[in-house]
């Protein structure tokens, strides 16, 4: 693999030299995320896979970004643990990379960490096609800059993964689904941020107009007692979480472009048109909507959040705007890490 | 420097208009406090120590210094570690003691906005009338201000289960060199652009100067408890910490004592600790009653598997307070018994806990110092105290060699030279036995990123290559130092 990790450093130090942008790409899961990035030439880091590194003991997985997750889940299960951040699109092939570099995260999220809370470490590719290695596979570590945590979320546009380091979670002993009648918003998200003072349970919360849907992760009493505080009909419904993670619900095949709304969990509804499915406890609402891009924006940014379209349109870009005195630092840091601007340049941001 | 010279001081003149006269301290009686940190090894006097009370006059202080070029050194309480607020010679010490205040408390959203001069345990004694805390409590809590925190990423005891700064802090204010407010982060999650938040936690004052943040409250957990479990061995106690936690139990907290630290801390508060065991284990459990209740069970099968002398379950909160207090008190303990000591700060995975400590008594033995262990067994986070006199000036050469001995040997098993208290001044060569060069000219681009005059707490936390190419020559992986009798910077 020390060759693969040369190959894919050779190939960005090429490309450094010769000033030439760069299209990393994993399994193409989340190619519908971000803009569409220019004349480029493809970098498949597929073929760098693989488990480096799993001591169920330790709770800690090395593995090479082009694992795919679901041979990781796979191998996690076996031993009782999992991922905490519940990356979705598995099942259609989605590898590690792209999960860290997404930074995507399934409805555990808001109760267990996003994907940079369980990340201790990472190996990457510069773009000077230098390989960088940050962090580590333990729990506590401030030695040197934290650039591991920002991968995620960077769209490759940082550095080319080659490895990270994840905590792990341990599997819990048993999980069911409550389902409580509600159909006031405001009550709803006051009851989904109230429950998790009462219970440490709580491993997803969802509402969608009708009734609000309650995951349960622990001891089979603890899911009793904490099912009894709550009130509402125990269902085994895994299913469920999945096609919301996999945004596969009947929801997402509505009419309406698909907008992904965040915001603090207990803001005031944001007065937007169109349907809305709230997960993350109220903190990430679906929004499926024709309303224009600016407002949509607008009404999120005025609550101190920001809205993004996960369209099939290339026009509309994805991400939310920077301001620009934080536009200018993240160019900045962008800078320090892909001086020539070759590490999928323009898939977050023109600017990036 | 005279006081005369400090009054021409065109740079004083510049502050002196800008500031309220109480804002700066100039006089070197005055300044002496501020010479050193909790690090009291390294000293070093600095130009002048200003006490900014608003943002805007951080603002100003900034532009400032940014302008005439001179090092900035930013200051919470000053119990860093690792001497990450030690002052520069030519450079001011921006203390952000005076940015105290408590700005919002929203119980909704279990979010608190703070000043960075905020004190840790003051936000949990803010927001406990609403059943919340914050989580993250290193042992200086009571002194250490949530700034600080940031620039060091702080843990704690309780970082096992609640995690890190880094997973409490959702948003900061910083101001820049061009003296510029930069929100970062935010109470949404996942806010638009790179994760910059991350990137200045543990980044100790090296990117901006954090003025607010907003920090994430957590609801107290109904029920805690603690098991003490003792050992005759201390390899059977390391593997009994990594046999818990791979029986997926996440305790509250997870703290190990070994002899030594067992019998300081008897001598001191009587927490009840047997004096002939090896080493103790402190195990909390929380959350709801019957998980709790359920969970000890397990915990208790699980330690007695692993070969525990003994057991025993604080009854009430009488006993679950003297258990801790033992753990609470064990620095102050160990002052009493050694004139001075020398706290590491290393990182390992937990199953190599028995092997580190059993290499650590050999390595007390070589050097000829005394060792105590107390640390965060949990997440692996090794503390070993280090007896020494430091008016013997031999001893405290001794105990930096030991001390960089063990940070090599963590580093060796996979582990790292710094789980909490930084890099500072005190571990900067270290730096270069855990990264390789490509690593560190990366993190020194970053830096200039944000501070491209490297103004910014200069000469910390990262080496420049020619200092590492040095320390490399200088080096022996594992083994004496060529001229143990020389002092090193």
């Amino acid at each position: 693999m020390a060759v693969m990790e040369e190959k894919i450093a050779t190939a960005v130090r090429t490309a450094y030299e010769n000033r030439k942008p760069l299209d990393i790409c994993g399994a193409g899961t989340k190619s519908f995320l971000g803009r569409r990035v220019g004349e480029t030439e493809k970098l498949d880091v597929t073929a760098h896979k693989g488990i480096v590194e799993y001591d169920p003991a330790e709770l800690v997985l090395v593995a090479r970004a082009g694992t795919p997750l679901l041979e990781i889940e796979k191998l996690l299960h076996d031993h009782g643990q999992m991922l905490g951040f519940e990356p979705p699109f598995a099942s259609a092939g989605a590898t590690l990379g792209g999960a860290v570099a997404a930074g995507l995260a399934g409805p555990r999220r808001f109760f267990a960490g996003a994907v940079r809370d369980f990340l201790l470490g990472a190996t990457f590719v510069n773009g000077r096609g230098e390989v960088v290695n940050v962090g580590g596979k333990v729990m506590k570590n401030v030695a040197g800059f934290d650039l591991f945590r920002p991968m995620a979320r960077s769209m490759g546009t940082l550095g080319v993964l080659l490895q990270v380091a994840l905590r792990l979670l341990p599997l819990p002993e048993a999980e069911k689904t409550l389902l409580h009648e509600e159909t006031d918003e405001t009550a709803a998200l006051r009851k989904m941020n109230q429950w998790p003072c009462q219970t440490q349970t709580i491993s997803a919360a969802c509402w969608d107009g009708n009734a609000i849907r309650i995951r349960l992760s622990g001891s089979t009493a603890g899911i009793r007692h904490a099912a009894s505080l709550i009130g509402g009909e125990l269902l085994d419904h895994t299913r469920y979480w999945q096609e919301l993670n996999n945004l596969e619900l009947a929801f997402f095949n509505d009419q309406g472009r698909l907008w992904r709304v965040c915001l603090a969990p207990m803001s005031t509804p944001p007065g937007l048109d169109g349907r809305q499915l709230l997960d993350w406890g109220g903190a990430q609402r679906w929004l499926k909507s024709d309303q224009a891009a600016a407002e949509i924006r607008s009404c999120a940014a005025a609550l101190g959040g920001f809205a993004e379209c996960y369209g099939d349109e290339p026009a509309t870009a994805t991400f939310h705007p920077l301001d620009g005195k934080l536009l200018a630092v993240n160019r900045r840091f962008k800078a320090a890490l892909d001086p020539a601007g070759i590490l999928n340049p323009g898939r977050m941001y023109p600017e990036l | 420097m005279s006081r005369d010279t400090v009054n021409k001081d065109p740079l004083l003149a510049r502050l002196q208009a800008a500031l309220p006269a109480n804002c700066i301290v100039a006089d070197p009686v005055s300044m002496k406090p501020y010479e050193c940190d909790g690090l009291s090894g390294y000293r070093q006097m600095p130009r002048v120590v200003v006490l900014p009370e608003t943002v805007e006059q951080v603002q100003a202080i900034m532009k400032i210094c940014q302008l005439s070029g001179t090092p900035i050194v930013p200051r919470g309480a000053g119990t860093s570690l690792s001497g990450g607020a030690m002052p520069h010679k030519d450079g001011v010490v921006l203390s952000l003691a005076r940015l105290n205040r408590i700005l919002d408390i929203d119980a909704d959203n279990r979010t608190a906005r703070v000043q960075s001069g905020v004190r840790n345990l003051q936000i949990t004694d803010a927001v406990q009338d609403l059943g919340l805390y914050y989580a993250p409590d290193p042992s200086s809590q009571i002194a250490c201000t949530i700034g600080g925190n940031v620039a060091e990423n702080a843990g704690g005891v309780h970082c096992l289960k609640y995690g890190l700064t880094v997973h409490n802090i959702l948003q900061l204010t910083m101001v820049d060199l061009d003296g510029e407010l930069i929100t970062l982060g935010g109470t949404a999650p996942d806010m638009p652009g790179y994760d910059l938040l991350a990137l200045l936690m543990g980044s100790e004052g090296m990117l901006g100067i954090v003025v607010e943040v907003i920090v994430r409250l957590l609801p107290k957990p109904q029920v805690a408890k603690v098991l003490m479990a003792s050992f005759d061995d201390i390899e059977k106690a390391g593997n009994a910490v990594a046999n818990v936690i791979a029986a997926g139990v996440t305790p509250g907290g997870f703290e190990m004592m070994d002899n030594a630290a067992i019998g300081a801390v008897e001598a001191f508060v009587k927490a009840g600790y047997p004096t002939d065991a090896a080493a103790v284990l402190l195990c909390e459990l929380d959350g709801m009653e019957d998980d709790v209740v359920a969970q000890i069970g397990k915990v208790e099968k699980l330690l007695s598997d692993s070969g525990a002398t003994s057991i025993h379950l604080a009854r009430d909160e009488q006993a679950r307070a003297r258990f801790w207090s033992g753990r609470k008190n064990a620095f102050p303990a160990m002052g009493r018994i050694s004139p001075d000591y020398y706290c590491m700060d290393g990182t390992i995975p937990r199953k190599e806990l028995g092997r580190v400590l059993t290499s650590i008594y050999q390595m007390s033995k070589k050097y000829g110092l005394g060792v105590a262990n107390v640390f965060h067994a949990g997440d692996g986070n090794l503390h070993p105290l280090i007896a020494y006199d430091a008016n013997q000036h031999d001893e405290f050469v001794r105990a930096e060699a030991f001390g960089a001995e063990i940070l090599d040997l963590c580093v060796a098993v996979g582990g790292t030279i710094t789980g909490e208290h930084g890099v500072g001044v005190e571990k900067i060569e270290r730096m270069c036995v855990q990264f390789d060069d490509a690593s560190l000219a990366q993190f020194r681009s970053v830096r200039e990123a944000f501070d491209p005059d490297g103004l910014l707490n200069p000469d910390k936390a990262v080496p420049t290559l020619a200092r590492c190419a040095e320390f490399n020559r200088m080096h022996v992986h594992h083994g004496e130092l060529p001229h143990p009798e020389l002092e090193r910077f």
